[in-house]
């Protein structure tokens, strides 16, 4: 099965390529960018003129709410959420129910993720047995299932024996640990940022000494075992600076910080919006400021979606009875782009961030469009506009601050391995066979 | 912003008056006068021998408390009472929820009652928007203290009570004393203080029992007692409660009353005519001494009973204004129909 894509814009970050190009595809995988070769006859012709023809995303942590109950969605449900944002690979989190701390329940997750023949899945395993921060889990067996990574996502882990431990371990087999550091203790009762709007409405503050304290707690432990380490969804600037000087020290740290928080402030919680109840929480503008320096300067290698999607009832509760998370994978890219247009990022920036950055630091051959790599590719509109709807979306989780208002930057289509998984419903294209 | 998370668009009707008494935030300072003239009219009901008026006849007023209160359910009762509605008192801490049905699932239940007022307590702040912003908009939500966040008419009743003593805002002085962290009647009464005109609202407390940041809603802090209340023309002393000790928030009750309680000489650094205030229940030698509590500058009882009168006045207002709602929004389809 030969493939040309023609006429596109191809932007890949990794490459630091930015021309209108043809890709020529070949069993899968990307043979060529350029003229085609001589001889080279393809089956099929994609037209991508005025379309960005981009590397598929990749995401470091996504609730596939499976295994779990099926109210809040499925992996099927979710992986194809996953493509109509652009996305090609998802890292499935460990903090499901049951949690993902055998390789039992790796293959379970695997299997799913290969019948429902959307996104590529990876899997996180737990560091903790149940995530409950006191028995190790068996990691090595996680790693032979397939586990890119162990964490205990934000189950937090009191005890720092147990973290040198489980670090220590983890090193041995020279598996890669993602924290998402927040002291218990210090966010007790908390469910919204520390600060004057907080304070107005009487929520449980959050302070970002919380997450600041159990990252220098983390970053030193780190240091001393020698794991290689990845530091998820960081809501304060402080976070980012802890990091930077990290890495100035010459430790091989990385971090990603989530889109909503290079969106949003505590500001939004104004009115009791429990749709803007996150975890972390969206903190202050000087916040959201020094994670946008991050992403700019190569501290932060990547954005993360937080994808939590969550059915009706959850969000109707008072703010802190709320469940938090937003289900957020098919807008991510529309909301990235209004950091563009706002010039807050590039559009080099951001494409780096959901492409080669997260690839980097997993040490996949994806994330960009090398030849010999896979054909794992969306190609993108940056004018279209559309409207996510409760009809429309693919996840099972319609709880986004911005449901049903007009996004603009659409994914046109998903490619995976050159077969086009997913393809917008307005997207004309004659030349497009039917899926 | 959303309509359903902008507060005065939600406790206003179209034509700017009450529809739900959610908060005193962003309410304009005509409304809050509004409400302490109407109390006025209906302090001196309480002194005559036959204590109704027919303002709610027909009307039903649900008192949902969803955490214990002994008077402000009281007060809101008789306040209803007063005004002629029917009321029904449902303590559904104990209850429905103890059974595992949502707070959704018990409102889903309420609505089809078809009540014209929710008088609402809940321990989770913003859970009288939630309930307004959730509900049919027919209903008025009047919050009877919703977690952290507000007490709006006990902050209303207490500007009663100032205005009395004091005939107007401008140039007074106030001076809020002790657990502001936890407290919803500070924050209402700050927000009130600072709408209405007062010419400093301060806070006097140790830090663990101040919020973050508390100067942006409009204060002027204070740790220390004697520097908080000097040349203030009403002082007004929050209730500790006693499980602030266990969570590392203050050392012990003695220490407290030494630093915070209210003392006859600690009241010598105010103005000779100070009012001193308090929400209560009162926790004698724990906030305030009892030579204060019952002293002459003391106004805690008339509180009490002008409670009674501000309620009324917020429950005929509310419901008065839903009922404008619904002329003005059946005027409104009537235009469109023609």
């Amino acid at each position: 099965m030969k493939l040309s894509i023609i006429g596109g814009r191809v932007l890949d970050p990794a490459q630091h390529l930015d021309e209108v190009q043809d890709i020529h595809i070949e069993n899968g995988r990307i043979l060529d960018i350029g003229p085609a070769a001589a001889g080279f006859q393809p089956d099929r012709t994609l037209h991508a003129e005025g379309l960005l023809v981009v590397p598929g995303f990749i995401d470091l942590a996504t609730h596939l709410r499976e295994p779990g109950p099926s109210y809040k969605g499925n992996l099927c449900s979710e992986t194809r959420a996953g493509l109509a944002g652009g996305y090609t690979t998802l890292c499935a989190r460990p903090d499901t129910s049951p949690v993902v701390d055998s390789a039992a329940v790796v293959r379970v997750v695997q299997e799913k993720a290969e019948a429902a023949r959307n996104t590529h899945v990876l899997t996180l395993g737990a560091l903790t047995q149940g995530l409950e921060g006191q028995l190790l889990a068996n990691m090595s067996s996680l790693q032979n299932a397939g586990c890119v990574a162990v964490t205990n996502m934000h189950s937090p882990i009191r005890d720092h024996r147990v973290v040198l431990r489980a670090l220590e371990y983890a090193a041995t087999y020279d598996l890669r640990v993602f924290f998402y550091s927040q002291d218990p203790d210090l966010a007790a009762d908390g469910c919204a940022h520390d600060g004057a709007v907080a304070s107005r409405l009487g929520l449980g503050g959050i302070p970002e000494t919380a997450e600041t304290v159990a990252l220098a707690r983390d970053l030193l432990l780190v240091e001393q075992t020698g794991v290689q380490a990845h530091f998820g969804m960081l809501s304060s600037a402080r976070s980012v600076e802890m990091v930077r000087s990290a890495q100035a020290r010459g430790l091989a740290v990385t971090c990603d910080v989530s889109m909503a928080h290079l969106h949003y402030t505590d500001a939004q919680l104004e009115g009791f919006n429990s749709l803007f109840h996150l975890v972390p929480p969206l903190r202050s503008e000087s916040d959201r400021f020094g994670l946008l320096q991050g992403v700019r300067d190569g501290v932060v290698t990547a954005i993360s979606s937080a994808h939590l999607p969550h059915e009706a009832a959850a969000k109707k509760a008072p703010f802190a009875a709320s469940e938090p998370g937003i289900s957020t994978l098919e807008t991510l890219f529309s909301q990235g782009l209004k950091l563009v247009e706002r010039e807050e990022l590039t559009l080099i920036q951001l494409l780096a961030s959901l492409t080669e950055g997260p690839a980097e630091l997993l040490g996949l051959e994806a994330g960009a469009l090398y030849p010999g790599y896979a054909a794992d590719l969306a190609l993108l509109d940056l004018e279209a506009e559309w409207t996510p709807s409760a009809d429309t979306l693919c996840s099972a989780g319609h709880n986004m601050p911005w449901l049903d208002q007009p996004q603009r930057g659409r994914i046109n289509a998903t490619l995976i391995g050159g077969e086009m998984r997913y393809r917008h419903p307005q997207w004309q294209d004659e030349s497009v066979l039917p899926l | 912003m959303i309509p359903e998370h902008d507060p005065q668009r939600l406790q206003l009707n179209d034509a700017g008056k009450l529809r739900h008494f959610l908060t005193i935030e962003d309410l304009p300072c005509e409304i809050l006068t509004e409400i302490l003239d109407t109390a006025e009219s209906f302090v001196s009901m309480g002194e005559q021998s036959v204590k109704k008026v027919p303002l709610l006849r027909g009307k039903t007023v649900m008192n949902l408390f969803f955490e214990n209160s002994t008077r402000t359910r009281a007060t809101f009762e008789l306040a209803a009472k007063r005004l002629s509605a029917d009321v029904l008192n449902l303590d559904i801490k104990t209850s429905s929820t103890a059974k595992g049905e949502t707070l959704m699932d018990t409102l889903q239940n309420l609505e089809a009652m078809h009540a014209d007022a929710f008088v609402v307590r809940h321990s989770e702040s913003g859970a009288a928007h939630f309930i307004a912003s959730q509900i049919t908009p027919d209903v008025a939500i009047i919050n009877a203290g919703d977690g952290r966040h507000a007490h709006p008419t006990q902050a209303m009743l207490d500007m009663f009570t100032i205005r009395r003593h004091k005939g107007a805002f401008e140039g007074l002085k106030v001076a809020i004393v002790g657990d502001i962290l936890h407290s919803r009647v500070a924050r209402s009464q700050i927000q009130a203080l600072n709408t209405l005109g007062a010419a400093a609202v301060r806070v006097v407390a140790p830090k663990t029992l101040l919020p973050r940041d508390i100067e942006a809603l409009g204060v002027e802090v204070y740790t220390r007692m004697e520097e908080g209340l000097k040349d203030v023309d009403v002082v007004i002393m929050l209730r500790l409660q006693r499980e602030r000790m266990h969570g590392a928030l203050l050392p012990s009750e003695g220490e407290y009353y030494r630093l915070y309680g209210l003392t006859q000489e600690k009241l010598t650094y105010a103005r000779p005519d100070v009012i001193v205030m308090h929400p209560g229940p009162i926790n004698r030698g724990v906030e305030i001494e009892s030579a204060v509590a019952d002293g002459p500058r003391s106004v805690i009882l008339q509180q009490v009973s002008y409670g009674i009168a501000t309620r009324m006045a917020v429950l005929s207002m509310a419901t008065g204004g839903q009922a404008q709602q619904r002329e003005l929004s059946q005027s409104m389809q009537q235009e469109n129909n023609q």
